[in-house]
């Protein structure tokens, strides 16, 4: 049985015929493939290979060069918190503090109720105007305090109830 | 002197991030007039009169660049590096917010001065929305036939392509960028041969920045030598500035260049927050040397804050207040680096890896004084030593707060604890 789904196989193929090389279409189908089922994994891969006519390896080292491919499945929501400069003179150790209390496991850890995968990443998100600041499901939220920090994920929790993975 | 508006002008505008907005605000004239009344030529000359330099960092002459293309090989292609990634820069993220036609309009014209019939929009993967936002935006401008085959009834077409980074600052280098750009790892190529000679795909190639890119329409529309009567003798036009920090009022202005740093500061970042003093200041992002207070009085001109022993490299400008460590402020730098480096060659590759360890033991206070001497050793290995400048400017900001905050680092060493944010704990244990 295939990994992509027909909409996902439809767009890899829409990328390889869209550039002048096929191979340019790697990094967008790494996206769709991990849009459809949250990570990139090796069977996955190794079809998105066979419709832009690479080999398996040559998909695999490009995937894991880039640090937003996740090699495994997470939580429902994947949450992002820069710890770099700007992020760090307006209180980012508080808010990594609060993180790890709240959702109970260290940064790249998944919360025991499956929702969250929280990690604090180094690479500054360009948010640094509105520091300390954090992605959730790759969407930016900044300002941030302990109390703005439960908000925004009680408002994500929320409609997750229904169903979860699929987050194109 | 306040705010010089030309690239935010119509930031906040209602509807402007739509087509109609865009027109109603006078959008897509640029572009008008350079397919009628200019020939490729005529605008690669407009634009080296303007003087306008790359605001990716290196401040490179565009007009100059595009010049450097080899005139028989086809076809060329334009590379638009919104790959923004350096730490406390957020202008090209507010550029695309704030005005994403004004940045897809300056791309055509690039385009068109270069004739390539394809341009690439490479943004980082981060950017997840704003990348919705541009590609949303460059539907609209197909339809509307800006984009695509005979552009506004010229002979001119050319297809834009907006494409999504996944998470690697040195995707900012323009070769790793390329090599991205074409599906691999993005590792930087050696230089010669250019892009401008041997690009994408092989084929000769322009990348240019953001708001490099913004600066066009307006160029297009009020010439080269208005243009050039803005700014100071060798930085020409305004910049957007990120400020960030201990700062009140955090965001990003648009200065003309010259204008004193302090005016930038005090009157519109708020000073510095709290009411304290400011201890020191990063001008040009993560990447670039410590600056004092002493310095505040620097026109923000790309020529002056070298001369200081800085850069103002991508237009970062991070304030840090009197409560601040430096050695803390290091370590984070590092650690970027040592997170970002590609791996392509050693000097980056492990010299990154020890100044993290280093910086980690010295920021915890359990690093020997004589260790300090190896981080000096290995920086000086590493600065100009690597294959790209990635590896060089790890070097910088940690070397240049050494020696500017020599004390503060050595005072670090065998503490047991960080003596600038701790300072009584050793008191309390005693």
């Amino acid at each position: 049985m295939s990994v992509l789904s027909a909409a996902t196989r439809a767009e890899v193929e829409r990328h390889r015929d869209r550039y002048p090389q096929a191979r340019s279409a790697v990094l967008p189908s790494l996206w769709a493939l991990q849009n459809q089922i949250g990570h990139v994994s090796p069977e996955g891969m190794r079809e998105v290979s066979e419709i832009l006519g690479l080999a398996p390896s040559e998909v695999e080292a490009v995937a894991s060069f880039y640090a937003m491919y996740l090699d495994r499945p997470g939580g429902r929501h994947h949450v992002l918190v820069c710890v770099n400069v700007s992020c760090g003179l307006r209180g980012a150790d508080d808010i990594v503090a609060h993180l790890e209390r709240r959702l109970g496991c260290p940064s790249g850890g998944t919360s025991a109720d499956g929702e969250f995968t929280w990690e604090h990443t180094v690479e500054c998100l360009g948010a640094c105007g509105g520091a300390p600041a954090m992605q959730v499901d790759h969407h930016f939220h900044e300002n941030l305090t302990p109390e703005r920090v439960d908000a925004v994920l009680e408002a994500v929790r929320a409609p997750s109830a229904r169903a979860g993975g699929d987050r194109s | 002197m306040a705010e010089h508006r030309l690239l935010t002008e119509h930031f906040g505008m209602e509807g402007i991030q739509t087509l109609a907005g865009y027109e109603r605000a006078g959008g897509y004239q640029g572009l008008r007039r350079a397919l009628r009344e200019l020939t490729p030529d005529d605008l690669v000359a407009q634009v080296k009169a303007s003087g306008l330099r790359g605001r990716g960092g290196a401040g490179f002459p565009t007009g100059t660049k595009w010049s450097f293309l080899p005139g028989d090989v086809h076809p060329r292609y334009l590379c638009v590096n919104a790959d923004e990634s350096e730490p406390g820069c957020f202008k090209d993220r507010a550029l695309i917010e704030g005005d994403p036609h004004q940045l897809i309009e300056g791309t055509l014209i690039a385009a068109y001065a270069i004739q390539a019939p394809i341009a690439f929009i490479y943004i980082r993967g981060e950017y997840f929305d704003q990348r919705l936002l541009l590609e949303r935006c460059v539907e609209e401008a197909r339809a509307a036939g800006y984009i695509g085959r005979g552009i506004l009834g010229s002979d001119f077409s050319c297809d834009v392509i907006v494409h999504g980074g996944a998470g690697a600052y040195i995707c900012g280098e323009e070769t790793a960028l390329l090599d991205s750009l074409e599906g691999r790892r993005g590792q930087p190529r050696l230089k010669p041969p250019f892009p401008a000679v041997k690009g994408l795909y092989g084929q000769p190639t322009v990348v240019n920045n953001v708001e490099t890119l913004s600066n066009l329409p307006h160029i297009v529309l009020r010439g080269g030598s208005w243009y050039a009567s803005l700014g100071t003798e060798k930085s020409k036009g305004t910049r957007l500035f990120c400020c960030s920090g201990h700062i009140e009022r955090p965001g990003t202005y648009e200065m003309l260049l010259g204008t004193p740093i302090r005016e930038l500061l005090e009157e519109e970042c708020g000073g510095v927050w709290k009411g304290r003093r400011l201890k020191a200041f990063q001008p040009g992002g993560g990447s670039m040397q410590v600056l004092l207070p002493e310095h505040l009085d620097l026109p923000l001109d790309m020529e002056a804050v070298a001369q200081a022993g800085s850069a103002l490299g991508a237009g970062a400008m991070v304030f840090m207040d009197e409560t601040t460590c430096m050695v803390n402020v290091s370590m984070r730098l590092v650690d970027f680096y040592h997170h970002e480096s590609c791996g392509k060659c050693s000097p980056c590759r492990e010299g990154t890896y020890f100044e993290s360890d280093l910086m980690h033991r010295l920021e915890r206070g359990v690093l020997a004084p004589e260790e300090l001497t190896t981080l000096s050793d290995i920086c000086d290995n590493m600065n100009g030593k690597c294959f790209c400048p990635l590896g060089d400017t790890a070097t910088w900001f940690v070397m240049s707060a050494y020696a500017a905050f020599r004390d503060e680092f050595e005072a670090h060493c065998g503490a047991g604890r960080c003596p600038v944010r701790e300072p009584r704990a050793a008191e309390a244990v005693a």
